[in-house]
């Protein structure tokens, strides 16, 4: 490859905040290069100041904040010295920006159209008749349908993927040379991530500007990227190009990082996930040596004397850890530091513990007879047949919108179900939790997505623990009190945290403490929902772990919602796919996620950024959002989004339920042996693994 | 948005309809005889119990308050005892004034509320916004005759700019009445300042930490500009709204200032209704006030309906 000019780039930055605790030293020391036609991938979990790094480079700084020390050039010009306005001529013009939530992002009172054309007018000396036209045409280069009617509309009149689409044609409105995305996808729905992906990467084949790319997710690096910085704690670890970080890391800290995130493996051994002990440290704690090194596994002493500096270890590749040589290859790593918690034998099967016959969850609709049509129904779950088994975990995997959630409710009784039946142990439960015996309350409890909601401010850990334990197990305060001390010590948090509150615990913390609340009444089904997506990777592999354990101690099942298909694949026994609140597909993990896949799995697979970028992903994307739980289309629910629509059948009837092998169902009008001869390339392992 | 507004009318009718029924019962249990009131004590049982039946005062309460509201509705407000004057000329002639008063108050505190508030909003934390703040704060807490008396101290007695008295002909054109109306006006406008600048500083507050207005800044558009088409439309909409129920709010709430300055508007009228025990001018002031602030506050819901496009496309 030919040396490209570096279009933007950072040299020993430092970026300083004043605080009440004094000053915090952020951003310390930091350097990087992108080129043109590249795309710079900035990775860390939350607190590695990789959006300070970026606001900061480009002098966007709350008034506390300031760059110390260090250079910013773009295209040569040094953006440290410029003056308030001549920086506004950048901003904009030369520097676009895309942003998380893009909702948000876009005035709320203000039309889309002129909120883009506001650029064009600023920066092109356009007038605002061809600033429209501007308009126009980038919105038609972002492959937006119908761009004069959305320029017409107001932000919260369009769904997530139509918004980021526009705000990511204001920020090309310029051509720029820079453009900062920051975590543009992590709003979205895996689906339209998939879309918007496909946009950008389409986008940086053909423009010439530089992007700086901020993500914590490494699947999405894959699909973008082709040099990675990888951040902790405010400086750089690592940086290399994509395929060498990947496949050849040397620090210790990304090996950690590729190990936390569940690798797509189909079988049905279940293996840890890496952990990375303790968590990243304040700016103002930092730890004498090397910053990673508390939390390292190939710590030495002379690590704690002097703090390495990032240095290059090989071409292209620079690494901030003494040891760098010594750090293995992933896959060795993978197989050394993970171990197999179980493995399932074929054929056994154990009993059914929970089971839901055509669950039905209508809600009456509060529009009444507008312009004459009569009242729907919404329907959120419509008719669900699912099972879940002793000791094992039944995944929900489905869009936003897709009516998983509701079906744990129904199951808890939360939203009572209206219709179908629900059993327990093959007895029927009643649909609310208020006619049920406490002893059936007892049986199943739940955890939810956002511990901070999910647990009462002002009461400490050791209530939230003991109240099912007093109120449902029917313990004295005594004994609730030296249980509930047992279940910390078995979701690893100290016991001193007994008489803490919830807002001295961090976010992994909390959830740890909702997970030992939930074993506390010694369940038999724990309903799991989308408990760990709000949390950082390694964060979401040590409580991954934490789920595997304690049900392979206690034989509890769960039922595990989630819209990540890795960490579906990753806990799961069985794998249902739901969509518009009807199950798609059914079966073994194994089954699911081998073809043959019903048409809006194999959408969903192709859809989730793999971490791994050996593996192709076959590029089938799904048009539009799901459809209104109250306008539920005819025949097939999911025939006007079908990537594999076969015609008139789809539309005028519900499909039947094929039997694969084993349990596994799928409700297609496509045969099973049609769908398998199509899918056989959906996901295609590319090469052998280099370096391993 | 046709759908919105009916539904608010309705609410709006209803409420009228409960005010009126508290009305009316708190006037007939009002102690005091009315026909004693009016033909003195030592009128004749047979002239009292006359009045009464000229009154409708010996039937039901029902039928008393039906009729009432029946009348009230025609336009029909019924004769005041103490003035021997048609009502109705006079509570509009006194709402008229009460208008006029209320507009200078409005044209005062309104536009320097909300300057006040986007200064101290821009420069949040600093010694502007501190004292902004809780100057605009001592004034809530200070009623209007303490600060009407201090205004007049100064003003009127001291510096002998403006009349101490507003004891006006209630017939006077706004012109004529325009230098009798600056210091009750100032009066009412430190009260309602504090709230005008509180809901413009803390609306702004939040909205300059909102995403849209990074976005606004990072397109290189310039801080005035970012400040007139991102912030404002979006900060001012509460504010709005107060100062849209404000003017019900003003127009009821006249009281106290216009006995201050002895203000031939719709509060003194009432007081003097009041202290007269007049029966029928008591009512038919109340329920206006009623009237107006309930549709004050409409015009408030519908004008935060109109700017706020999340709300005009449910």
């Amino acid at each position: 490859m030919e040396a490209r000019r570096p279009v933007f780039e950072i040299e020993g930055l430092h970026i300083d905040y004043a605080t009440e605790l004094g000053v915090l030293h952020a951003v310390r020391d930091v350097s990087l290069a992108v080129r043109e036609h590249e795309s710079f991938g900035l990775v860390g979990e939350s607190g590695s100041g990789k959006s300070t790094l970026a606001m900061g480079a480009i002098r966007y700084l709350a008034s506390n904040g300031r760059v110390t020390e260090g250079s910013v050039r773009l295209n040569g010009v040094d953006l440290l010295s410029l003056s308030g306005k001549e920086l506004r001529e950048l901003w904009g013009s030369r520097i676009g920006v895309v942003y998380q939530s893009p909702l948000s992002a876009l005035n709320p009172s203000i039309v889309i159209g002129k909120q883009l054309a506001e650029v064009a007018q600023q920066h092109l000396g356009m007038d605002r008749a061809a600033a429209v036209g501007r308009v126009t045409e980038m919105l038609t280069k972002v492959a937006m349908p119908d761009p004069e009617a959305v320029m017409k509309r107001y932000p919260h009149q369009l769904s997530g993927g139509m918004l980021q689409r526009c705000v990511i044609a204001m920020a090309l409105m310029t051509d720029p040379s820079l453009l900062i995305m920051d975590e543009p996808t992590t709003a979205l729905d895996v689906t339209t991530q998939a879309v918007v992906l496909d946009l950008v990467a389409d986008l940086k084949r053909e423009s010439d500007s530089a992007i700086l790319y901020i993500t914590h997710d490494l699947g999405v690096i894959t699909k973008i990227c082709d040099r990675v910085g990888v951040m902790y704690a405010g400086e750089f670890m690592e940086q290399a190009d994509l395929y060498e970080l990947f496949k050849r890391p040397r620090h210790p800290y990304t090996l950690d990082l590729l190990g936390c995130v569940p690798r797509f493996d189909p079988t049905p051994q279940k293996r840890s996930l890496v952990t990375i002990p303790g968590a990243i440290p304040r700016v103002d704690e930092l730890p004498h040596g090397c910053i990673f090194g508390p939390r390292c596994g190939f710590v030495e002493e002379a690590c704690k004397a002097a703090r390495p500096p990032l240095a290059e270890v090989a071409a292209d590749h620079l690494s901030a850890c003494r040891r760098w040589a010594d750090v293995p290859p992933p896959a060795q790593y993978l197989r050394e530091a993970t171990e197999a918690v179980r493995t399932d034998v074929e054929g056994t099967r154990p009993d059914v513990l929970v089971a839901a016959d055509r669950t039905r969850v209508h809600f009456k609709s509060t529009r009444r007879l507008i312009r004459g049509r009569a009242a729907r129904p919404i329907r959120a779950v419509d008719g669900v047949d699912l099972e879940v088994r002793v000791g094992q975990t039944l995944g929900v995997v489905g869009e936003s919108g897709s009516g998983k959630t509701t079906v744990a409710r129904a199951i808890i009784g939360l939203t009572p179900a209206t219709g179908g039946e629900i059993t327990l142990h093959g007895k029927p439960l009643p649909p609310s939790t208020g006619k049920r015996p406490r002893a059936t309350l007892r049986e199943i409890q739940m955890v939810f997505q956002n511990p901070d909601a999910s647990l009462n401010p002002t009461r400490s850990v050791g209530d939230a623990i003991m109240r099912p334990l007093t109120l449902l197990g029917g313990l004295s305060r005594q004994e609730a009190r030296k249980q509930s001390k047992d279940l910390l010590r078995a979701v690893s948090l100290p016991v001193s945290y007994f008489e803490r509150l919830p807002h001295e615990l961090s976010g992994g913390e909390k959830q740890r403490v909702a997970i030992a609340r939930a074993f506390a009444a010694e369940p038999e089904l724990i309903l799991c929902d989308e408990p760990i997506s709000s949390l950082d990777v390694s964060v979401q592999g040590s409580l991954m772990n934490l789920l595997m354990k304690l049900q392979v101690e206690k034989q509890t099942s769960y039922v595990f919602i989630s819209h990540d298909l890795s960490a579906v694949q990753h806990l799961s026994d069985a794998i249902a796919v739901v969509y518009l609140g009807h199950v798609m597909e059914i079966g073994d993990a194994t089954r699911v996620l081998t073809p043959p896949f019903h048409p809006y799995t194999e959408a969903l697979l192709s859809a989730v950024p793999l971490a791994d970028p050996d593996i192709v992903q076959k590029p089938i994307r799904l048009g539009g959002s799901v459809p209104s739980a109250m306008d539920v289309p005819s025949g097939c629910r999911f025939h006007p989004r079908c990537p594999r629509f076969l015609g008139d059948i789809c539309v005028e009837q519900e499909p039947p339920w094929r039997e694969g092998e084993g349990d596994h169902r799928i409700y297609c009008h496509i045969p099973l042996d049609e769908l398998t001869r199509l899918q056989a390339e959906t996901l295609v392992l590319a090469g052998a693994e280099a370096g391993a | 948005m046709l759908r919105f507004i009916l539904r608010r009318l309705g609410f709006m009718v209803l409420t009228v309809i409960l005010a009126s029924i508290i009305i009316f019962w708190a006037t007939t249990v009002l102690p005091g005889d009315v026909a004693t009131m009016v033909l003195g004590r030592f009128a004749t049982p047979q002239a009292k119990a006359k009045l009464r039946t000229e009154l409708g005062l010996d039937k039901p309460i029902a039928v008393q308050y039906s009729t009432w509201l029946g009348k009230y509705a025609r336009g029909d407000w019924g004769k005041s005892v103490s003035t021997d004057t048609a009502v109705r000329p006079v509570v509009f002639q006194r709402l008229r004034n009460s208008f006029m008063l209320a507009i200078v108050a409005f044209a005062l505190y309104v536009p320097l509320g909300i300057l006040l508030g986007l200064v101290a909003a821009l420069k949040r934390n600093t010694w502007l916004d501190n004292s902004i703040s809780v100057g605009s704060l001592a004034f809530i807490g200070l009623p209007e005759f303490v600060s009407g008396v201090i205004l007049i101290t100064i003003f009127a007695v001291e510096l002998k700019w403006l009349p101490s008295q507003s004891a006006i002909d209630p017939q006077s054109t706004f012109v004529q009445a325009f230098p009798y109306l600056i210091l009750p006006a100032i009066t009412v406008a430190l009260t309602s300042l504090a709230y005008v600048v509180r809901m413009t500083r803390s609306s702004t507050v939040d909205v300059l930490q909102m995403d849209y207005v990074r976005t606004a800044n990072l397109k290189g558009l310039t801080p005035r500009r970012v400040l007139f088409t991102h912030v404002l439309r979006n900060s001012l909409l509460p504010t709005i709204t107060v100062v849209a129920i404000g003017i019900g709010w003003l127009i009821g709430g006249l009281i106290v200032t216009e006995s201050v300055y002895d203000y031939p508007g719709i509060g003194r009228l009432l007081l003097f209704a009041i202290q007269r025990r007049d029966l029928q001018l008591i009512q038919a002031t109340a329920l206006l006030i009623v009237i107006i602030y309930v549709v004050a506050n409409l015009v408030a819901d519908i004008l935060y309906a109109v700017l706020n496009p999340r709300i005009r496309y449910q």
